[in-house]
């Protein structure tokens, strides 16, 4: 049972959970906000219209990260000074989930890295370094972004934002750290700048005018 | 089941727009990614991300500047097609003096975007980077490491944007200048760009006005490049390379030859005599040798003369003459040795030696016609006459290593010229060669 599906309490939709282990989707039909509690299904909240964005990945883009494959199954879209991104939520083959943040068609993958210590929001300044896992990064941006909406399987509840603050920060490895303080308690990302054909993408949105 | 169904994905299309302000058709070719847009009949930089395209700004252009790809036009730029959609004129100032460039923006909806300079016919194809480069400590001129490679700082200047056209995926504003420093190692050159805090890198690749034209299969010729660019390619790095390797190739070769020859080659004495002439004495002083035979191959015959001469001369005729044929090779040769003692300490010239290499004796009986011509009043010279087949003549290899020498020396000269030429233009220009006034 990889896939327990329910209705949507709203609408009476088919729910059904690409992967087992989502706290939050989102309905395709009434975009009803759902948390899972238990068995039941428990809307929490509405997805005003998403902005138009021209990202390439949608829900069920494949492809493959550090010889894993991997699916695209919800979003979590954010606006900020040069229009929106998005932090795509992935399922890899091993279900351990990660994320392909998308802005202006810039990629990079990322997971969770719980449990280091992470510095207090506020006072940060560009260039400054920080060391994870022996990886030195330093602070590139501080972008301070609004939430827009969400779309299908997340691995948290996340609904009720308005303005968040990402902290940014590169390696001279290529590697990238991002510190979300959109909660109480910040949260650390850890990932890689990656080139799009290096990701083997397929189940791409279709542009007009371009194949 | 709601009657709507899900909602379809959408497929992004193309946008026609019109100026607010003129009312102009406007395409926005980058879909959501634009940020600023600017309308091309009233020079309005407007807000690609409000509906009612605001205006952001308005310029006057001094000079309308045509893009030399015609945005809207689609090339292949490393076997990925990308559309040109927007076109700035950046200026820098160099001890008062304006230098401009021209950047234009390409776009391609699932690899994002990527760009291109011209400068003087000189063109680079510039992404960002995914890392940040790494600053080399206590380097002077500064230098930077990216991908295992070196970059040597160029220029750090600030470039202010002077003319805009198109779409743009960040905030474009004419009159805002940012600072900028190049680091290059042709081909490519690193760039960082300072905007307020933030620092933005990207890597230029060096391509030809040819490339660019190809790619986007623009009309007629691209303009020429003048002087050399920053990260242009020395056209002679490789030549200059691969003629020293040439050359090492070649003197190796020469060397291996050399030991070759000397060890096969014969170097046998043919024969050895013993003389004495009396200048003193008159009437023909010439004489014959007894025969000797030369064997083997055509090939060197070396007469070696050695003389007891004391601050003196004397001058030896020599004819090898084969007995069979009548052939006669003649030669003549002077000895001479003085030496003594000056202010500057003793000196000496000449010497009672000589040995010269008859080239290209064959095989026979020869003899030794001999005569020695020397001042009367002189008296005796003992001398040897000693001759050997076969000897090596190294003097030819150093000839024929000086003559491969010459042209990799030229070559590696002009290779310092053109590097001469970079870097004059650079914040570190080399010491002055002679006087350039």
């Amino acid at each position: 049972m990889s896939q327990p599906s329910s209705t949507c309490p709203n609408c009476g939709a088919p729910i059904v959970f690409r992967w087992s282990s989502s706290v939050q989707t989102v309905c395709d039909y009434c975009k009803s906000i759902l948390v899972r509690s238990d068995l039941d299904l428990k809307k929490v909240g509405q997805v005003a219209d998403l902005p138009p964005d021209s990202s390439p990945i949608q829900i069920g883009t494949e492809g493959v990260f550090n010889h894993k494959p991997f699916t695209a199954i919800g979003r979590i879209v954010y606006e900020y000074d040069q229009g929106t991104w998005n932090e795509w939520h992935l399922v890899m083959n091993d279900g351990s989930s990660g994320w392909l943040s998308d802005a202006q068609d810039q990629y990079g993958v990322s997971f969770a890295a719980p449990g280091r210590h992470l510095p207090e929001a506020g006072n940060f300044e560009v260039g400054e370094p920080f060391v994870w896992d022996n990886v030195t990064y330093s602070v590139s941006t501080i972008t301070n972004a609004h939430y827009r909406g969400v779309e299908g399987e997340l691995p948290f509840q996340y609904w009720d934002k308005t303005d968040v603050v990402f902290v940014d920060l590169l390696s001279e490895s290529g590697k990238f750290a991002t510190i979300d303080y959109s909660d109480e308690k910040p949260a650390l990302y850890l990932g890689e700048m990656v080139e799009f054909e290096n990701l083997s993408l397929k189940n791409l949105r279709q542009f007009e005018g371009w194949s | 089941m709601s009657a709507g169904g899900p909602t379809p994905p959408t497929k992004p299309q193309v946008r026609a727009l019109n100026c607010p302000h003129c009312g102009a058709a406007l395409t926005l070719r980058s879909f959501n990614n634009a940020v600023t847009i600017v309308c091309e009949s009233c020079h309005s930089i407007l807000d690609a991300k409000d509906p009612n395209l605001q205006v952001l700004q308005q310029f006057k252009a001094s000079a309308d500047e045509k893009p030399l790809i015609p945005l809207g036009s689609r090339g292949k730029i490393r076997g990925t097609e990308y559309e040109a959609i927007g076109f700035q004129r950046r200026t820098i100032h160099v001890d008062g003096e304006p230098y401009s460039w021209h950047e234009y923006v390409l776009f391609n909806p699932y690899k994002g975007f990527r760009y291109l300079t011209e400068y003087n016919g000189h063109w680079n194809d510039v992404s960002t980077l995914k890392a940040l480069p790494e600053q080399v400590p206590n380097s002077s001129p500064p230098k930077v490491r990216y991908l295992g490679e070196t970059y040597r700082h160029f220029q750090t200047a600030k470039a202010g944007t002077s003319f805009v056209l198109g779409e743009f995926p960040w905030q474009v504003r004419v009159g805002e200048a940012d600072v900028v420093t190049d680091y290059v190692s042709p081909p490519r050159v690193l760039s960082s760009e300072k905007t307020g805090s933030e620092v933005n890198w990207s890597m230029g690749e060096y391509m030809s006005g040819k490339d660019i034209w190809r790619a986007f299969r623009l009309p007629g010729d691209p303009p020429e490049p003048i002087g050399v660019y920053e990260n242009q390619p020395s056209p002679l790095t490789s030549d200059t390379m691969s003629i020293w390797v040439a050359f090492a190739a070649f003197a190796l070769a020469l060397v291996v030859m050399m030991i070759g020859f000397d060890l096969t080659a014969d170097k046998r004495e043919i024969f050895n005599g013993y003389y004495k002439f009396d200048s003193n004495k008159r009437g023909d002083a010439s004489f014959v040798t007894d025969e000797f035979t030369l064997s083997g191959h055509t090939s060197n015959v070396e007469v070696n003369t050695s003389t007891d001469l004391n601050n003196r001369w004397v001058y030896l005729n020599y004819a090898l003459i084969n007995v069979d044929t009548g052939q006669a090779f003649d030669f003549g040769r002077e000895v001479s040795y003085y030496h003594g003692y000056d202010s500057d300490g003793s000196w000496s010239e000449g010497s009672a030696n000589d040995s010269v290499a008859v080239p290209k004796v064959p095989a026979g009986r020869y003899y030794l016609r001999v005569e020695p011509e020397g001042d009367p009043g002189y008296g005796v010279t003992y001398y040897t006459v000693n001759v050997k087949r076969d000897v090596p003549q190294y003097s030819l290899y150093a000839l024929a290593l000086g003559a491969l020498l010459l042209p990799a020396i030229l070559l590696t000269w002009r290779t310092l010229s053109f590097e001469h030429m970079r870097w004059s233009e650079s914040d570190h220009p080399p010491i002055k060669w002679g006087n350039d006034e």
